[in-house]
């Protein structure tokens, strides 16, 4: 009973950061109907940010609150500018062309964020930056104290804090895009951009606003899941972009609370298959859920099927 | 028109023909051919390490220990009256970075002797690259048996300083054993041939001595979370876990193995080594035991010498990768000494013929395998460094509990028949 729930909270813990980053797959594809490849890398892209300001304000040696929260919003704002400059520069001028075209783009972007991250470093103070491929350890940036127990499970203090950052992050975002004119304009774009234009909204700034918006919580997922599992390096968001892009499809991509079913439902499934089975599948797994997700229900859970009527 | 428009391809294909033109010649030139002896020549030996990536302390102490030797031998005259120079390539953690790395020293850089690496799956990478230009190579500290030994056939030209993992695996089960360990469970690295390879022979020896494995769980180097595999393990109540990976990956799952509340001990073997897996583990990892290839406490003058000369050159206590980079550069450069001749099949006999060599990480005697038989210390992670338990000598009925070194590496008394 204690190894199930253990397991329950574990996958918790991984099912919160492919939600995050499962949300910024989801609503770029919303807008834009296309799947961004690069926002895995922009996840990791966050880690480091966040790294590179921790150890600028000096976390490593006097871990606060008041930190930690400066380094995860200035993450936030640093990846929101870079998922801007890549929709600016890489997607929005293939617009008008075959979709296509757009997916490799974002497959070369992918590319260049993970192999720019492993160029040795040309600068050198304050910050080594390109980091390189050797990884690096991101500092605490709050001092919480020990594991507790927890029905007999134990928990880590960064994991409950973890948890209940992404939560709001969750919230605060089903706020943006169900109680604000900019989230009735995002869903009004993605719901059909022509007319959307016709109507008045500005189609452009929109589509920036959902990369802004899908980086920052990229950012913010790069930070929590770094300051529970500490190791970074530059090819991090390969994996766990996949994977949250699986969770997104089994959601239902172009759904954001898809996104953030999905995302708690590969975390378990992830978990509860690589605990009680052969760990040796462990990221097997969830390309087998998106085979299955793919053949049985393409729209995934939450996703509608449109019908086109001619 | 037409003329101008078949300009541009014209070009690329002439241009691609001469740049294939550069590298056939490169390659036809292949170091089978005898280096002529002339005044001012140099002798290059070739270095493939991890200066980068996952296991970067590796590549980086080898490289070191490797350069002090170099520098040692130079100041005492180089070999056969030719000076010593080295060449190094990063392979950035990665097997195919490591044959290209190679195949580059080989044809291009024209080393004598290549040397590397020190992770098992590399060195596997490199070998038959090695073999098939007919160059000798050296590993410094890959422990798997398959670097140099191809199914049956031992490998002419690859050879090794180290001891081999059938050897290392039974030191931690013995030592185990000692301590009144009955249940262990194991977590590999299923993506590694070290870490597949050592937990087996860890495994049978340990269930020979008695002892169950009450799981066996793998995850893959690089991987973030090993809660899964942990809570899995934490159910079976082990008194200890074998994780015979590499120290950043098993700093991880300690720290994350004592968030699950695990108290048990952690060992493993001479990956653990590098002053990364104190500064990542932390508290995490105290207490926790891996095997090794020496200790700089060893008291015997010929190792704290070496421990003096590098700490001044460098500023830092050798592990024991920069230990047997040393050892490795030493005992090619003495086999080029003995060689009868300046062809690769020359250099690899006399090397084959290594008996009795005094490294710093123990008398170096090569069997038939081109293994080096060689006793392991077992050390204890306490204070935020590895101290020194006990060693283990090869083919001994029972390790030597806490004694302090009597006798510096005991030469084995009879040569073990073929590990």
């Amino acid at each position: 009973m204690t190894e199930l729930l253990q397991h329950l909270f574990n996958g918790l813990s991984l099912g919160t950061i492919y939600a995050l980053v499962a949300l910024g797959y989801t609503m770029v594809y919303g807008v834009l109907k296309l799947i961004n490849f690069a926002h895995g890398d922009v996840y990791m892209v966050g880690a480091f940010a966040g790294y590179y300001l921790g150890s600028v304000l000096g976390t490593d040696r006097a871990p606060n609150l008041g930190k930690a929260a400066l380094v995860t919003i200035g993450a936030m704002a640093i990846c929101g500018a870079l998922g801007f400059v890549i929709e600016r520069f890489a997607y929005r001028p293939l617009r008008h062309r075959a979709r296509l075209t757009a997916l490799i783009t974002a497959i070369g972007v992918s590319f260049l964020l993970e192999f720019g991250f492993q160029l040795n470093p040309i600068l050198r103070a304050p910050i080594e930056f390109p980091p390189g491929p050797s990884p690096r350890f991101f500092p605490a940036l709050v001092d919480l104290g020990a594991p507790f127990d927890l029905l007999g499970a134990t928990v880590s203090r960064i994991d409950v804090v973890g948890f209940a950052v992404a939560i709001l992050l969750m919230l605060g975002l089903q706020w943006i895009v169900y109680r604000t004119r900019f989230g009735v304009a995002m869903r009004a774009v993605s719901f059909d951009s022509q007319v959307a234009g016709l109507m008045g909204i500005p189609v452009n700034r929109i589509i920036s606003g959902t990369f802004v918006l899908g980086s920052a919580l990229a950012a913010a997922a790069g930070i929590i899941n770094a300051s529970a599992r500490p190791r970074i390096e530059p090819l991090l968001g390969l994996m766990s972009g996949l994977k949250a892009f699986v969770a997104a499809v089994l959601g239902g991509i172009g759904s954001v609370p898809g996104a953030m079913v999905g995302g708690l439902t590969l975390g378990f499934v992830e978990e509860f298959v690589a605990g009680y089975t052969s760990s040796r599948y462990r990221d097997a797994i969830a390309f087998t859920v998106l085979i299955v997700v793919l053949l049985v229900r393409p729209d995934g859970l939450f996703g509608k099927g449109r019908v086109e009527k001619v | 028109m037409g003329f101008r428009r078949a300009l541009v391809p014209a070009a690329a294909l002439l241009l691609t023909l001469a740049a294939c033109e550069k590298k056939k010649s490169g390659e036809a030139a292949a170091p089978a051919t005898p280096q002529a002896a002339s005044p001012g020549a140099k002798i290059w030996f070739g270095h493939v390490g991890s200066l980068t990536g996952g296991e970067a302390t590796f590549g980086d102490s080898t490289d070191k220990g490797i350069k002090l030797a170099i520098d040692e031998l130079n100041g005492k005259g180089g070999v056969k009256g030719m000076q010593l120079d080295l060449k190094t390539y990063d392979d950035q953690g990665k097997p195919e970075e490591a044959a290209l790395a190679a195949t580059r020293l080989i044809t291009q850089d024209k080393v004598t002797v290549l040397l590397g690496e020190v992770a098992s799956s590399r060195s596997l990478a490199m070998a038959p690259i090695a073999e098939a230009n007919k160059v000798p190579m050296i590993t410094p500290s890959s422990t798997n048996p398959k670097v140099t030994k191809d199914g049956d056939k031992t490998r002419p030209f690859v050879f090794r300083v180290c001891f081999i993992d059938p050897f290392q695996g039974t030191v931690m089960a013995k030592f185990a054993t000692e301590k009144g360990v009955k249940k262990v469970a194991i977590l590999r690295d299923v993506g590694n041939a070290y870490s597949v390879g050592l937990a087996d022979y860890f495994l049978s020896k340990f269930k020979d001595l008695g002892g169950t494995i009450v799981n066996d769980q793998s995850y893959k180097a690089g991987d973030q979370d090993f809660k899964a595999q942990l809570t899995a393990i934490k159910a079976k109540g082990p008194e200890a876990i074998y994780v015979p990976g590499y120290y950043t990956d098993v700093a991880l799952i300690a720290r994350q193995a004592r968030e699950l509340g695990m108290k048990a001990p952690l060992m493993g073997g001479d990956g653990w080594d590098s002053a990364k897996l104190f500064e990542i583990g932390g508290a995490a990892i105290e207490g926790s035991f891996f095997s090794n290839h020496y200790s700089p406490e060893d008291p015997s003058p010929r190792i704290q010498d070496f421990i003096k000369r590098y700490k001044a050159r460098f500023g830092a206590v050798p592990d024991s990768m920069a230990a047997t980079g040393y050892d490795a550069a030493m005992v090619a450069a003495d086999g080029l000494a003995r060689a009868k001749d300046a062809t690769g099949d020359a250099a690899a006999e006399a090397i084959a013929a290594t008996k009795d060599f005094p490294g710093v990480t123990g008398v170096i005697t090569l069997d038939k395998d081109h293994n080096a038989v060689k006793p392991a210390v077992v050390l204890e992670v306490k204070g935020g460094k590895a101290v020194y338990v006990s060693t283990v000598a090869p083919d001994a009925p029972a390790p030597a509990a806490a004694a302090p070194m009597t006798a510096p590496n005991p030469i084995p008394a009879a040569k073990p028949a073929g590990k």
